[in-house]
């Protein structure tokens, strides 16, 4: 645990954040469960829009999307979970991600429900040791007014293992 | 004086004189007295040396004086050009080059003080020159230079406004400003050895002495002074109703201005001087005629007087307007360019798509004058990018100079096509592989002198290096009249490195054999020599031109040479494509790869080891569908004709079946990140008019 709290601190720091530590999440629905996506990586979300498929590559990969004149990926995150394949509602959304190496990429979501804000002791890390057993998506469980939040690790989500 | 602004222009500017520099002392190997060739390579020398000692490069300073004050000793004829002095100097470039590169990384030239060269340069000077101190001899030479102009023979020292040549226009204006009681002056301004803005403080000279009078002439042209086409003095005539003493304080106001003289311009006298001078010009012209003759057999006294006229008219004709530009600039540009013909390319979409009646012919009108527009646009765009593949290509005479040297191999390079132009992108890339293929020729491709003897060819094996441009495509050649690809021996190393089954090789083509070589590891040479072998080469090749949407191919004939052939796209951003449906999904293939279109029966198609193939007209092409390729979804049902697209990749055609044509479209290359690069038949995306995304198909990829 003491490992984790160290790597929280840097996390933390990195952030600019002075205590207490606020960090915000926005809240999308996945099947059943309630996940949360750390604001600061999130560009955009936009509407469900026809998406070009591209042939030959993992079956999570949707195709593209024209976001304002640039060609952008976009995952199931259902199919990376191995939930059954998404059914598109007028709540389906796509999160437009940020990540530095690699560009944008969106993520599909079936619906996109709040903003929260949680301090750091709202969040219980999930130890590493849980992790390299199973495939999990997740840093951390966000308690919010009695609800709980997954929070998702999105370098593990976003990237294929082996570009870990 | 902070000089870290300057320190990009420094970096630049250096370049460009290193490279003329290389260039010149190449020609002068060949004809070692060519004064033009001398010049050019003191003028450069010295610039060098003066912005290296603005900048406070001490080192680089020292080393480019030294160099000057030899090329000063050959320009006045006291040292003959010979072997070891080229060698030399081509050192003294290399270790330039050093101090540039690590001022282009550090801003600092670094603590080598390359002591040899200088002694090396110094014993040229003193073994063979007339002994004089250098540092007396090197400000004496221009001097000298100087008073040896035939028109200003009458003239003080350095008043070189009466050089000016004035004409029957200027004389009359003159005349008359003269007449209306106004004064006339001949100016000329010296600017200070030390000045880097020599083009800068011209214009302040200009403008100050403009609020005094009128400028009516400048020696050099107002052009050239701007593009800081002249050494360290300009000369100008002026119009005005202040006295010499008021114009020459408004020159010598200005900072970094050394002096300025001048005198009241006498139109006999000046028309007299004008005169002589077009006499001197007409003996130029007639030299000029009979260069070849005149060079070798150049009298003392007529050389220097060429010399000084020549090179103010050799200087104008290569002249353009420049303007630098950051290529980040040039991209956006370019971006934004695009995002224009997308937005034309959608509203060129709305239009057909919508039941216009026959009263808006009108807003078709101006949505085809738009579309011309952009294509316009476009095109001007990308030739802004364009660059001479020259800049390239400059080095390699260079570099086959010192394979000679190093490989003991006599070759001649020839190059054509310098002027072609290409994408900076693809320019700044192809350096390197052509620089492969240049070393793999002289390596591997050409013979020794002995076994060329043998062969009955010249004992100087040639390279030949042909850019030019095909379509949308630009061709680059290196070929050889070397040994060529030993077919079996490739094959007998591929067999070896288990590459290939020795059943597999019975098999293959010519061709195909010859292929392997791009494979990586793949190096057919018997020794390893550090010029080229190590395995490292053509696939490095491949890979590079691949990257840049472009191919490689060679053909070879055993004992007689071969010949490599890059094929690179004009450009890598917007092309022309044509758009086909399969399944229901839309595809972009560039038009540059397709051969031709055609209609074909089902019972066209036959069955060559269970694989698919048409005749056509004569070739056997492999068919390709598409819809089974690409995975798609939702296959029509097709029992009637079929749409081949025939492709191409070098010589090799395949047939690629789609559902339908759409047609020709210009469109806009989108990277499609990170995350989807892993299938390879796509080798990009585009924008359509109605904001959907269509896939652009490699077809280099698919054959």
């Amino acid at each position: 645990m003491d490992a984790l709290k160290v790597n929280n601190k840097v996390q933390m720091n990195e952030d600019g954040y002075s205590e207490p530590v606020i960090v915000q999440f926005i809240v999308v629905k996945i099947g059943e469960e309630q996940y949360g996506i750390n604001i600061k990586y999130i560009e955009n979300i936009v509407r469900m829009q026809h998406i070009t498929r591209v042939p030959q590559v993992p079956a999570y990969l949707k195709g593209v999307i024209n976001l304002r004149g640039e060609v952008i990926p976009v995952m199931s995150l259902r199919l990376k979970m191995g939930l059954p394949e998404d059914v598109e509602t007028k709540a389906s959304r796509i999160i437009i991600i940020k990540m530095e190496q690699h560009g944008n990429i969106g993520l599909m979501v079936d619906e996109v429900k709040e903003v929260v804000n949680l301090e750091e002791d709202q969040i219980e890390k999930v130890s590493y040791g849980s992790r390299e057993n199973s495939e999990s998506f997740i840093l951390g469980i966000g308690k919010y007014e009695g609800g709980l939040i997954s929070l998702l690790d999105l370098n593990v989500t976003v990237l294929d293992r082996e570009n870990v | 004086m902070d000089v870290s602004q300057y320190l990009e222009i420094f970096i630049d500017e250096t370049q460009e004189h290193l490279q003329n520099l290389n260039t010149q002392i190449l020609e002068l190997e060949q004809d070692t007295e060519n004064m033009d060739t001398i010049n050019e390579i003191f003028r450069a020398a010295h610039s060098l040396k003066g912005m290296a000692g603005t900048m406070g490069y001490k080192r680089m300073q020292n080393l480019t004086h030294d160099m000057e004050n030899v090329f000063s000793e050959v320009r006045n004829g006291n040292i003959k050009v010979k072997a070891n002095l080229i060698d030399v100097l081509f050192q003294c470039l290399d270790a330039l080059e050093e101090y540039l590169d690590s001022i282009k990384e550090t801003a600092d030239e670094g603590t080598n003080d390359n002591e040899p060269l200088i002694k090396q340069l110094n014993e040229i000077l003193t073994s063979k020159g007339e002994g004089g101190a250098p540092e007396e001899k090197q400000p004496a030479a221009p001097a000298e230079e100087k008073s040896a102009a035939p028109a200003a023979a009458s003239s003080g020292d350095g008043e070189k406004w009466q050089e000016i040549p004035i004409g029957d226009s200027e004389a009359s204006v003159i005349a008359q400003a003269q007449s209306q009681g106004m004064n006339v002056f001949g100016v000329t301004v010296y600017v200070q050895d030390t000045c880097i803005l020599k083009a800068a403080r011209a214009f302040l000279v200009f403008k100050a002495v403009e609020e005094l009078g009128q400028i009516l002439l400048s020696n050099p042209s107002a052009q050239d002074i701007e593009d800081e086409k002249f050494e360290n003095d300009f000369s100008i005539v002026v119009i005005t109703e202040k006295s010499l003493d008021d114009v020459i304080k408004a020159c010598e106001n200005v900072s970094e201005i050394q002096k300025a003289v001048g005198g009241a311009v006498n139109l006999d006298n000046a028309v007299a001087a004008d005169s002589v001078k077009e006499e001197a010009e007409e003996v130029k012209e007639t030299e000029k005629a009979e260069v070849p003759v005149e060079v070798s057999a150049a009298p003392a006294e007529s050389a220097p007087a060429a010399k000084q006229e020549k090179k103010p008219a050799a200087a104008k004709p290569v002249v353009n307007r420049t303007v630098r530009v950051d290529i980040e600039k040039l991209d956006s540009l370019m971006n934004l360019v695009s995002e224009l013909i997308i937005a034309k390319n959608s509203l060129v979409s709305i239009t057909s798509n919508a039941d216009l009646g026959h009263e808006d012919t009108a807003f078709n009108e101006q949505i085809e004058y738009l579309e011309s527009v952009t294509t316009n646009l476009h095109e001007s765009v990308m030739k802004v990018r364009m660059v001479p593949i020259e800049s390239v290509l400059q080095k390699f005479p260079r570099m086959i100079r010192d394979l000679q040297k190093k490989l003991g191999k006599q070759m001649e390079l020839y190059m054509t096509g310098e002027e072609t132009e290409l994408d900076r992108t693809v320019v700044d890339e192809i350096g390197d592989p052509l620089m492969h293929l240049l070393r793999n020729s002289a390596d591997h491709g050409l013979e020794s002198a002995e076994v060329r003897k043998e062969r009955g060819k010249p004992a100087v094996g040639e390279i030949h290096l042909d850019a030019y441009q095909d379509g949308n495509n630009v061709i680059i050649e290196v070929s050889d009249d070397g040994n060529g690809i030993d077919v079996e021996a490739v094959k007998k190393k591929a067999i070896e490195r288990n590459v290939i089954t020795p059943e597999q090789a019975e098999n293959m083509s010519d061709k195909e054999i010859v292929d392997l070589l791009f494979l990586p590891s793949f190096s057919t040479a018997k020794q390893v020599t550090d010029v080229s072998g190590r395995g490292v080469g053509l696939d490095v090749v491949k890979s590079k031109i691949e990257a840049l949407s472009g191919e490689v191919s060679v053909k070879t004939k055993y004992g007689e040479g071969s010949t490599w052939t890059i094929r690179l796209p004009l450009t890598l951003a917007i092309i022309q494509a044509l758009m086909v449906v399969v399944g229901d999904e839309k595809y972009a293939i560039a038009l540059g790869s397709i051969e031709t279109l055609e209609d074909i029966t089902p019972q066209d198609i036959k069955l060559v080891e269970n694989k698919e193939v048409i005749n056509l007209r004569g070739s056997v092409i492999p068919l390709i569908r598409l819809d089974d390729v690409l995975q798609v979804p939702n296959k029509r049902e097709n029992n009637g004709d079929l749409v081949v697209v025939i492709v191409k990749k070098g010589d090799k055609l395949a047939g690629l079946i789609v559902d339908e044509l759409i047609g020709q479209q210009e469109i806009v290359i989108k990277s499609m990140g990170k995350f989807i690069s892993k299938c390879k038949f796509i080798s990009g995306a585009t924008i359509l008019g109605d904001g959907e995304v269509a896939l652009i198909l490699d077809a280099n990829a698919l054959i």
